[in-house]
Formats: C-alpha cells, sequence, structure tokens
C-alpha cells in the first residue's frame, strides 16, 4: 500500500490496541453523522411521501398534479375519508389517511379498519379505495376510484416495492393503469367478480369494457394475478359499505 | 490498478500540508480528471460500473442525477481515505473505506429522498449499490491510501466524471431512440411518427445499452490507438 514508516504521525498503526481504536472512534463519528441527518431530514422525507399518496389517490380520479399543488388539490377535492369496520360503519376514532394497510391486512377482518376517500369532481361523487396485495417479490399496492353507480372504475393507480423492472414493474406505467377505466367490478347479476388481469381475453386494446377483464403484461404472470388478487380481496371488504350507500343512494331517488 | 502511483514527494506529508508546493491545475493534476474521460475510462477501457450504466440509463435524468450522485461519493471519499490515509490500520483498511463510501452513500440517499424524491424513487436501489461500484473502491484502494488530498480529490471526481459521461452518452441515445425524447421532453417531432415513424423499443431493454457502450468502445479505440492491445 502506498504509505511508508515515515508517514507515520501516531503509535503504532499496525497495533491491535490503535486498530481498535480507530474503530470505534470511525463507528462513533459515523453513526452520530448519519443519526443527525436523517432525523433532520426526516420531516422532509415523510412530507414527500404524505404528499405522494394524495397525488396517487387524486390521480384515480383523473387529477393529476405535481407533489407541490397536491395537497391544495386534495383538500379541493376530497370531500370525505372514512375508516370503515368490516360491516361497513365508520370508525370515528381512525384516522383513514394514517391507516397503514399493511400492518391492517395482518388483521382478521373483523379487527380490520377499511380506509374509504370520497371524492367529488364537478358534482360527481366517486368512491377511491386503497389496494394492498403481493405480487411476485414483495408487496405491490394501489388505489381504485369507483364511479357514484359503486360498479365503474373511474380509474386505477398501481406501486410496487420490488417487481421486476421492464416485466412486474411495469404495472406502474400509464397504459397498464389506463386498461382499467371504465371496467366494471360487479357482474351483471349484481355480484362482485373484480377485474382480473388475464392473459387469454382476446381483448388485447381492451375495447370490450363489459367483460372485467384486462389485457396481462406479458412475463409479469404473477404480479398480474396479484393485482387481480387484490382488486376482488380489498373490495370484498366494503361490500356492507356499498349496500348501505346504494339504499341511501335509492332512497333518495 | 494499473494506474497505481507514488507519492510524488518522498518527504513526509502532513495530512494534506504539503511542503513542495505545485500549482492547483499543473499538468500533472490535470491529467487526473482528464485521464478518466478517455484513455482509462473505468467503464470503456476499465469496464467497471457496467451493471449499473446499464440499469439506470434508460432516461438522461436518472443518469445526470447518477452521475451527479458518483462524482459527490467519489469525490468525498476519495477526500477522506486520503485525509485519513496516514491514520487508518493497515489491516483494517478494507473495512474503513467501505464504511466511508457507505456513509456518503446514505447521505446521498437520504438527501435525495427529502429534496428530489421522484429521482430518487426511479433510481431506486441503485444509488444504494454505489457501495458496490468497483470504481469507487478501486479509486480508494489504488489512489486515494497513497496520494495527497488534492490530487485524491481530482482523480475521485475525475473517474466519476469519466463513469458519468458514458453514463449520460448511452442515456442519450436510448431515450432518444427508444422513447423519442430528451429529459422527458418531446424532440422527435409529431409528423415523424405520422409518417410512420416508431420509437424503438429493443433501445429500453438493458441488452441495447450493452450493445451502445460496444459502439462507444468500437469508435474510441478507432480514435485513439493507444488503447488497442498490441498481440
Amino acid at each position: 500500500m502506498g504509505f511508508s514508516p515515515q508517514n507515520c504521525l501516531v503509535m503504532n498503526r499496525d497495533s491491535n490496541g490503535y486498530t481498535f481504536l480507530f474503530a470505534a472512534a470511525m463507528v462513533l463519528v459515523v453513526a452520530s453523522t448519519l443519526a443527525f441527518t436523517a432525523s433532520s431530514l426526516k420531516s422532509l422525507q415523510a412530507d414527500n411521501v404524505r404528499k405522494e399518496k394524495m397525488q396517487n389517490i387524486l390521480s384515480t380520479i383523473g387529477i393529476q398534479t405535481d407533489r407541490e399543488q397536491a395537497e391544495t388539490l386534495y383538500k379541493q377535492y376530497i370531500t370525505g375519508t372514512l375508516a370503515l369496520d368490516h360491516l361497513g360503519n365508520p370508525d370515528e376514532k381512525v384516522d383513514a389517511f394514517q391507516l397503514k394497510l399493511n400492518n391492517e391486512i395482518k388483521k382478521p377482518a373483523n379487527e380490520q379498519r377499511f380506509p374509504l376517500y370520497k371524492a367529488v369532481v364537478d358534482n360527481i361523487s366517486y368512491y377511491i379505495i386503497p389496494l394492498r396485495g403481493s405480487g411476485l417479490w414483495d408487496a405491490i399496492w394501489g388505489y381504485i376510484a369507483l364511479k357514484s353507480d359503486i360498479n365503474t372504475i373511474q380509474g386505477a393507480v398501481f406501486d410496487h416495492k420490488g417487481e421486476t423492472a421492464g416485466l412486474g414493474a411495469e404495472i406502474t406505467q400509464q397504459w397498464f393503469m389506463d386498461r382499467f377505466k371504465e371496467e366494471k367490478v360487479f357482474n351483471s347479476s349484481g355480484q362482485l367478480v373484480g377485474i382480473n388481469v388475464s392473459k387469454t381475453n382476446n381483448d388485447p386494446k381492451d375495447t370490450d369494457k363489459e367483460d372485467h377483464e384486462v389485457d396481462a403484461i406479458s412475463g409479469a404472470t404473477i404480479t398480474g394475478d396479484g393485482v387481480t388478487d387484490m382488486i376482488i380481496e380489498r373490495l370484498t371488504h366494503y361490500l356492507p359499505y356499498f349496500e348501505k350507500e346504494k339504499t341511501t343512494m335509492a332512497s333518495i331517488n | 490498478m494499473a494506474d497505481k502511483e507514488a507519492n510524488p514527494s518522498k518527504k513526509p506529508t502532513l495530512l494534506f500540508l504539503n511542503k513542495e508546493s505545485e500549482p492547483l491545475f499543473s499538468k500533472k493534476n490535470r491529467v487526473l480528471l482528464t485521464d478518466p474521460l478517455d484513455d482509462n475510462n473505468p467503464i470503456t477501457v476499465q469496464v467497471l460500473g457496467v451493471c449499473s450504466a446499464l440499469a439506470i440509463t434508460v432516461q438522461l435524468k436518472p443518469a445526470l442525477v447518477m452521475t451527479l450522485s458518483v462524482i459527490a461519493v467519489m469525490g468525498a471519499s476519495n477526500v477522506i481515505i486520503s485525509l485519513l490515509r496516514n491514520l487508518i490500520p493497515n489491516r483494517i483498511r478494507i473495512i474503513v473505506q467501505l464504511v466511508v463510501v457507505a456513509s456518503m452513500v446514505i447521505l446521498v440517499d437520504q438527501i435525495l429522498r427529502a429534496y428530489a424524491y421522484d429521482v430518487s424513487k426511479q433510481l431506486s436501489i441503485f444509488i444504494g449499490l454505489i457501495i458496490t461500484n468497483c470504481i469507487v473502491m478501486g479509486r480508494l484502494e489504488a489512489f486515494a491510501l497513497g496520494n495527497g488530498v488534492w490530487r485524491s480529490f481530482l482523480d475521485g471526481i475525475g473517474n466519476a466524471a469519466g463513469y458519468g459521461f458514458i453514463l449520460i452518452v448511452v442515456a442519450f441515445f436510448r431515450e432518444l431512440l427508444g422513447s423519442g425524447k430528451l429529459f422527458g421532453y418531446q424532440v422527435i417531432p409529431d409528423a415523424f411518427y405520422e409518417m410512420g415513424y416508431e420509437n424503438n423499443g429493443l433501445m429500453l431493454l438493458s441488452p441495447m445499452a450493452l450493445i451502445t457502450v460496444g459502439v462507444f468502445i468500437w469508435i474510441q479505440r478507432a480514435r485513439n490507438r493507444k488503447l488497442i492491445e498490441k498481440n
């Protein structure tokens, strides 16, 4: 190595004592620097995550925005956030926006709280439901917005933690998310069927909006199945609430 | 490393106070910056750091941020290692280098997450993987441990720039031919598409990054005869 004995400043650099001393000092310095940086940047980072969530929620109802605008627009369009229990009753004690779906999803259904966002754009109301499930490697999640008929999809947005780039990770692409628009989650007899990410739907342009299917991505079968599963699994829990909403709407009309 | 250089001054140096006065940008020092751009390019000549060069060159913006991050990490860690070079116990020097590089990378990652969230999401694990980029550790071990602070700083910046230069060239062609955009802005006019021009989807896949680097090496060697192996 590029050192020579006369360069030595201090005690014998090869002694065990010096090595331990150096390592201990180094660890202390590094740990405190990193801890200081992490804690001083934490609020900025958390803010980014929060605004990104608002951005995602807004994009399902067709409002594209940058992160700076997200908070203002979120307040403007999102009229209510509910944390529902398994019977479809809102739990006032829980802040739905702060709910961590990855914690909730591990609980039995009757202990979970199901977040729901209500939005109103141009006097049309939407129901936005957060999704979470498993892809091939790790968690996938997203949001799906239903129109006021509680059937037709207004928009969907997906994200993932570690799906394969170019294959499973393509679920975050706009062209994939756009395939969900106008699809129906209930079949003609009123049964919840969700949306099937299908390899055999013979409808690559997704023109048929009554088939409850979107065209899958080649090479992303398991991620696609994960999307299918998470949509039907999550929506099922909202059925009691949807029933109530439909009854209220029917009584108003 | 073939270009391992001995300490230029045989006199004892105390940290960065070099007794010999030498202009900051003397010819010898300038070479440290320019050599890695061409004659000793980390990617095209030393074939280091290729993995990340394939992964993040689909678009110019992440390639540029990656370049800046690597420049920051290499500049800073070369300086730190060079400052400590007479204090680091020889037996744990690799561990020390690793700790220094890792902390720099974490700092960069944290700062990006706070101030450039979208790019940090796009680069995802590749920022963390700067730690494993052979160029960084290679320069620490081969250069910073045996050279003064200023020279080490130039060497770090130079090598990172040599790496980044390739990233940006590759990303330029991949984004232009693959999506018809530069920095996310449409540059190929719509009229072309109406006349039947199509983006080349293959450019978006990593094999084309390798082929682009290959073409670059071809051009570089055709121009710079020094690089051609003799036998």
